[in-house]
């Protein structure tokens, strides 16, 4: 009996818990008719609910597509082309495979109008699959790899918020015309870090500085180590003036405090980061990066209207968005603002109403959904760490140093697209 | 050669962790024969204990290092007493999915309450700087972490062999049956082994927080590569699982350096599926049923 007490009680409580982690669905119901498919719109939410990335978009993702409902809902009142939009959610646990049965299962048996997010690249090229075959609208948000807008673009899937080549031509190229001439570049072993490694050679090639070794690390890295890829620095020759770090994330927050331990910054190597969000900041304290440059696709206190947002976020969330928050939230209302243009969830349609349509909102800055591949281009900043003798409020951790605009921060559509 | 000799430095520390982790899961699954899957979640909490320790209560690393292993040692015998051993009985199934349960919770209890962010904690005084020896540099404290573990592991080996609870443990690991039938009393020993095991897990946890962004998951995929450490070294064989984790870290360290990153990535499965092939009880194990 008690063997069975024991372990009804770890049912329950694992029972709870999944309650608890199924919270965030729902919405408002009612409204119907008109041209929508089941009178309703539904949009999905996959992305990293526990792993790594979690932090960076995570269940926040999903305050922000509902915040992006709300403000449709409350611009458009009864005009709405529904008063039924809800919004479902699924973690994929950045596995591909997962992420492919998550996206089937959204558009099948969900009903699910658009996917948003997707944060790991490798999924996120899995979920391109699944949109292109379903005819269903995929907008990939968190992940960077190029080949979403190359050779996998297709009809239904589009690149919003970041590329891999946007991260190389702001941080590679400006930090090498800034005096970063002789690189090491590590970077994590799958898709993403592929193609940053690929994007920051170009980039760091074109703009006069030089790539002396690379080296990647496994994804995900169950030991959470990267004293050996920090230390085969000693040995390269010519030494290298700066570690260019494509690793993201959680994954970010261990090599940057592995830096400082090996004491990297004193033997004259610096620190350049890929990719980070103002989570990551937060989580290693201003000090352990202060003076580090890195691009930013948005910055929650770079002007009033980005403040405004913030603080919405904040009363929900008790954190600042990072530039995926802000992006989920901009391709979920730009997504409703086509229906409501097109009066009709049909794909196509809807497509037709988004391609070549230039935006500005409180994410994009502008911004244009392109045609010919899908990459919806905007401005993009280079920031600074500040250091916390700078800081004066929580979260105030970036100095934006220059605004790239959005033809040079993005590349021209990649002859590899072929939609 | 020079930075060699520092990757192989560098592979012993990381060995160090592998070999005090696998350590613990040893001693359990030779005393107990459970399979402790929740050791990756102890080993979090210890480097959580640690964060929390210093954030909350003020107490350094030095007091961390004690306290904080003995704490959950106290947790780990109570959650032996009340559940493992009484699921013990039964398959050995239903130890294994308890001990996974009871991780998934604990590592959504803390990241409910601390969120899946890396969480900062710093190198103690004292152990901040570089040590170097003509051109060989390595940081300090990564040093007294090489150090500490072989202490630890030293001492293990010596408790076990050298003392007559030792000699006890190890003749009820190896034949309980008879043990049991020469007037010893096995099943006092259970609960403090088990303790015992949970605070080498809890030992490199809090070893691991100066090093190691401390997030709810750091014990998560870790344990995947320790259970394969194990499996080489031999279910329940002490010396094999030790000598196992020392080796296991220099070669993944030399394969990071010098291979393509996808031998680093499938070594240690790699070497698993080998030696389970050649040699079914692995390096150190003896073949069960044999007497």
């Amino acid at each position: 009996m008690r063997v069975r007490r024991v372990l009804s009680g770890t049912v329950a409580a694992g029972t709870v818990l999944t309650l608890l982690a199924a919270c965030g669905g729902g919405g408002p119901r009612g409204g119907g008719g008109s041209s929508l498919s089941g009178g309703k719109i539904v949009l999905g939410v996959l992305n990293d609910q526990s792993g790594v990335y979690s932090g960076l978009g995570g269940k926040n993702s999903v305050v922000a597509v509902q915040m992006a409902i709300d403000d449709f809902l409350a611009k458009h009142g009864d005009k709405a082309v529904t008063r039924d939009i809800s919004v479902v959610t699924a973690d994929h646990q950045n596995k591909p495979d997962l992420a492919k049965t998550d996206a089937q299962q959204m558009y099948d048996r969900q009903d699910v109008d658009a996917i948003l997010d997707v944060p790991t690249s490798s999924a996120a090229l899995a979920v391109a699959d699944v949109a292109k075959q379903d005819k269903k609208l995929y907008f990939n948000i968190g992940a960077a790899s190029d080949d979403l807008n190359g050779k996998s673009c297709n009809k239904y899937t589009f690149h919003y918020a970041y590329d891999t080549n946007m991260l190389a031509n702001v941080t590679g190229k400006t930090a090498t015309k800034n005096g970063a001439k002789s690189w090491y570049l590590i970077y994590p072993n799958y898709a993403f870090g592929q193609d940053m490694l690929r994007g920051f050679t170009t980039a760091i090639g074109s703009a006069g500085g030089a790539v002396v070794a690379s080296a990647g690390s496994p994804f995900p890295n169950p030991t959470q180590d990267y004293s050996t890829l920090l230390l085969k620095t000693s040995g390269l020759s010519p030494k290298p003036d700066t570690l260019g770090v494509m690793q993201a994330g959680g994954d970010l927050q261990n090599v940057v405090k592995q830096y400082n331990q090996f004491k990297l910054k004193d033997q004259g190597i610096k620190l350049a980061v890929g990719l980070m969000f103002i989570t990551d900041i937060h989580a290693l304290g201003p000090d352990a990066l202060a003076g580090t440059t890195f691009t930013d696709a948005w910055y929650w206190n770079a002007n009033q209207d980005n403040r405004a947002f913030a603080d919405k976020f904040y009363a929900k969330t008790k954190t600042r968005p990072t530039f995926d928050h802000a992006a989920d939230y901009s391709a979920a209302l730009q997504y409703l603002e086509a229906v409501q243009a097109a009066g009709t969830d049909d794909s196509d349609k809807v497509v037709a109403k988004l391609e070549g349509k230039t935006v500005n909102d409180v994410f994009l800055h502008n911004g244009t959904i392109r045609a010919a591949d899908h990459l919806v281009t905007h401005d993009a900043y280079l920031a600074q760490v500040k250091p916390s003798s700078q800081v004066t409020e929580p979260w105030d951790y970036e100095k934006i140093l220059e605004t790239i605009p959005a033809d040079q921060a993005f590349n021209p559509p990649s002859s590899d697209c072929h939609m | 050669m020079i930075n060699f000799l520092e990757q192989t430095v560098n592979g012993l520390v990381n060995g160090g962790f592998y070999a005090l982790l696998a350590l613990g899961l040893a001693v359990i699954f030779g005393m107990l024969r459970v399979v402790n899957f929740a050791h990756g979640a102890f080993y979090m909490l210890g480097a959580f204990g640690a964060y929390v320790g210093l954030r909350e209560f003020g107490l350094p690393f030095w007091v961390a290092l004690v306290l904080v292993p003995v704490v959950l040692a106290a947790l780990g015998m109570t959650l032996e007493r009340t559940a493992i051993n009484r699921l013990a009985r039964l398959d050995p199934l239903y130890n294994f999915l308890f001990t996974f349960g009871l991780t998934l919770i604990l590592q959504d209890l803390v990241k409910w309450r601390y969120g899946v962010n890396a969480n900062p904690y710093e190198i103690p005084a004292g152990l901040t700087g570089t040590v170097h020896i003509g051109q060989f540099g390595f940081p300090a404290y990564r040093l007294f972490v090489f150090g500490f573990a072989v202490a630890a592991c030293l001492l293990a080996w010596w408790l076990l062999a050298r003392t007559r609870v030792g000699m006890v443990v190890r003749a009820a690991t190896e034949r309980p049956e008879l043990t049991g039938a020469l007037g010893i009393d096995v099943g006092r020993w259970i609960t403090p082994v088990f303790g015992f095991g949970i605070a080498l897990a809890a030992l490199a946890g809090v070893l691991a927080a100066p090093i190691q962004a401390v997030n709810p998951l750091m014990g998560a995929d870790l344990i995947i590569v320790v259970f394969a450490v194990v499996v080489i070294g031999g279910l329940g064989s002490v010396t094999g699982s030790v000598a196992t984790g020392f080796g296991i870290g220099v070669a993944g360290a030399w394969a990071q350096a010098y291979a393509p990153p996808i031998v680093a990535q499938t070594l240690v499965f790699v070497v698993m599926a080998v030696v389970l092939l050649i040699r079914p009880a692995g390096l150190f194990g003896r073949e069960e049923g044999v007497a």
